[in-house]
């Protein structure tokens, strides 16, 4: 049974992404151990990728400045393996189809599991093309995380109906990035999930306030942010743990209240 | 909608094609796939395209037998396919002209389009002058510099330009933009894309908006020499005056069909795009298919003297051809497709695109080897006027455009 459930038991959970690697190895391992620390339930270590097409420019840079400083996907692997020395929480991988592919998806997933990663979700492969991936997936133990978007409508309840380990929403239309508001009527698509599924569903794109994460967790089983912390990653170079630490926590407070 | 789900593997060439795309964009490429299932054939539909073909964009466009260029080669005869002579300048308007005819059917107000040289944002721009639909085009960076009388001219035809700053500032960052900004906003917009790639059923639309050039061609040969060519060139980027020029000939299997890759300075050299030697198999911009990359599967920075051509992967249904052997790709150098440029301007009189001049390069390589009798049809994809400053440059000439 996968870890990841863990991070949805009795409570809302707060799952953190930063790109692995960004701005370098040692600074990227101390910022997961920060997040770790300061109470994530669940995090995502994006395998960085040269062209994220899923990606709004902060999350595109990020993945610039991981590959600049030599980050590959076996020094991902590694930091996988130095943050399961000390943290049992649940780890995902976040990238892209081809990293996995033309690494081979049977090596990638082998290895990835070896290192401690428990599932991986790929935003360019969706529900018909998964056969790619989810067999080697399976073989070592990994689950395979659908995405569902605000255009998904009839495909919802065939999608979740498959789901393993956690159901990712994708709040808004668009890339990644920060958004002043969301629009999508989340409600109704968290109801076709729940109607076809007791996998959690956590919602993710836009998310950076803790008054956002508050509304989100109402409606569904966690909530995800990435670009906001990937940008107090940008802006504050090897101070960003601490302020890191500090953002996390302020979330967390928003998604228990 | 479910048995859809669990069955799909359509727009396959062999191993090659799929459906790689975020999920927001899933039911929008259906839609598009229904549409275009229903409308190609819709007898209104396709007598529309026909009448834009034929008394907008200038079709049948000529077959051109270049008898200065047989005579000076001492081979085959060789034959021009002078997509050049279509409205716009190159082959381009013929994929646009459907697609945006097909997005009006569909109910869309917006287009958007990638471009690497400009040619397919030019044709994009004025498709959607003509059917009234507001335009967006994106181009890298790099490239809006190359080519700058193209940026003009596609704002002068009422569109939006983005200069795209993001990655390697070219054509491929270009589709990323182009793909980025359609998950934004699928409601009202089309993606045209501009080449035979792409998810499913992008691949196997352009083609078949594209294949309009081997169906005249075949006709116009077969009624000139009474005979099939036995080959048939043309340039390959994304490949869709590739898969275009060859489409019509591949049943008929005595025909050789060959594509003309870019190889910069040199296959062995970092600075080339050539897919079919350097690349290996791979999914991006939502096709299986070939791409150059390293060992982690980050997409490698490609160079070519043509932005048309500097593209770092190839249509699936190229790869399948290669694959099977149907057709073969061959590297072309900067260099030699500068001479190409050079040599049909002063020989012909017709000044081609430096990504047609690719495929001529390969037709004055091959041709004195060939038999008088036998035949080459060569696709000049576009003409080559948006070049010349660049080729001038090339030659150490500072000219002012």
């Amino acid at each position: 049974m996968s870890r990841i459930k863990n991070a949805f038991d009795n409570k809302k959970a707060f799952i953190a992404f930063l790109t692995a690697g960004d701005p370098d190895y040692e600074t990227s391992l101390n910022n997961f151990r920060a997040v770790i620390e300061a109470g994530a339930d669940l995090i995502e270590v994006g395998i960085p990728f040269s062209d994220p097409i899923a990606e709004g420019p902060v999350i595109q840079e990020a993945d610039i400045r991981a590959l600049s400083s030599g980050m590959t996907t076996d020094k991902v692997f590694r930091l996988v393996k130095d943050l399961r020395k000390d943290y049992d929480l649940p780890i995902v991988f976040m990238t892209y189809a081809n990293p996995v592919y033309h690494y081979g998806a049977d090596e990638f997933f082998k290895n990835a599991s070896e290192a401690g990663a428990d599932g991986i979700i790929i935003p360019d492969c969706p529900f018909e093309e998964r056969g790619e991936f989810e067999g080697s997936a399976a073989k070592y133990g990994m689950d395979f995380i659908s995405m569902i978007a605000p255009t998904s409508e009839d495909r919802i309840k065939t999608i979740a109906s498959q789901a393993k380990g956690f159901i990712y929403v994708v709040s808004s239309l668009g890339v990644t990035g920060v958004r002043s508001e969301i629009t999508t009527d989340l409600d109704s698509i968290i109801k076709l999930i729940k109607e076809a599924t007791d996998t959690p569903a956590a919602i993710g794109f836009g998310i950076s306030t803790p008054a956002q994460a508050a509304e989100m967790s109402k409606k569904a089983d966690g909530v995800i942010v990435g670009s906001a912390m990937v940008r107090i990653v940008a802006e504050n170079g090897k101070d960003a743990p601490a302020k890191l630490a500090e953002y996390v926590k302020s979330m967390k407070a928003g998604i228990n209240i | 909608m479910s048995e859809i789900l669990e069955n799909a593997v359509k727009g396959r060439f062999g191993e090659f094609g799929g459906q790689y795309i975020p999920e927001t964009l899933m039911n929008e490429i259906h839609k598009l796939e229904a549409a275009y299932e229903h409308y190609k054939n819709d007898p209104e539909f396709c007598a529309e395209l026909d009448k834009l073909n034929r008394e907008y964009a200038g079709r049948p466009s000529l077959l051109y037998y270049a008898e200065k260029m047989t005579r000076d080669l001492g081979g085959a005869k060789i034959y021009l396919k002078r997509e050049d002579l279509n409205h716009t300048g190159s082959h381009k308007i013929n994929n646009v002209l459907g697609q945006v005819l097909l997005a009006k059917k569909m109910g869309k107000t917006r287009v958007i389009a990638e471009t690497g040289a400009g040619q397919h944002g030019v044709a994009t721009a004025t498709a959607a002058a003509l059917m009234d639909m507001e335009c967006e085009i994106f181009m890298g960076e790099e490239d809006t510099i190359r080519q700058s009388l193209n940026v003009y001219r596609m704002e002068l035809l009422g569109a939006k330009v983005h200069a795209v700053k993001t990655g390697t500032r070219v054509l491929k960052d270009a589709v990323n933009e182009a793909m980025r900004e359609w998950t934004g906003r699928v409601d009202d917009t089309l993606y045209v894309l501009g080449s035979v790639m792409g998810p499913h059923p992008f691949p196997t639309i352009v083609r078949d908006f594209q294949s309009v050039i081997s169906k005249e061609s075949r006709a116009q040969i077969l009624e000139a020499e009474g005979k099939l060519p036995d080959v048939v060139i043309a340039c390959v980027g994304g490949g869709s005056n590739a898969i275009g020029s060859f489409y019509e000939y591949i049943k008929d299997e005595g025909v050789q069909l060959i594509g003309c890759e870019a190889a910069g300075l040199g296959v062995d050299n970092p600075k080339n795009a050539a897919t079919m030697a350097n690349g290996s198999l791979g999914i991006f911009h939502g096709m299986k298919s070939l791409f150059c990359q390293d060992k982690y599967g980050q997409i490698a920075p490609v160079y070519s003297i043509s932005a048309g051509l500097d593209y770092p992967g190839i249509g699936p249904e190229h790869a399948y051809l290669a694959s099977i052997g149907r057709a073969q790709y061959v590297p072309i150098t900067d260099e030699e497709a500068v001479r190409a440029f050079e040599y049909l301007s002063k020989t012909e009189g017709i000044i081609p695109a430096i990504e047609s001049s690719h495929a001529v390069a390969h037709v004055m390589k091959i041709a004195p080897e060939m038999p008088k009798d036998s035949i080459i049809v060569c696709t000049i994809s576009g003409r080559g006027d948006k070049d010349v400053a660049a080729i001038a440059r090339y030659r150490g000439v500072e000219i002012y455009e």
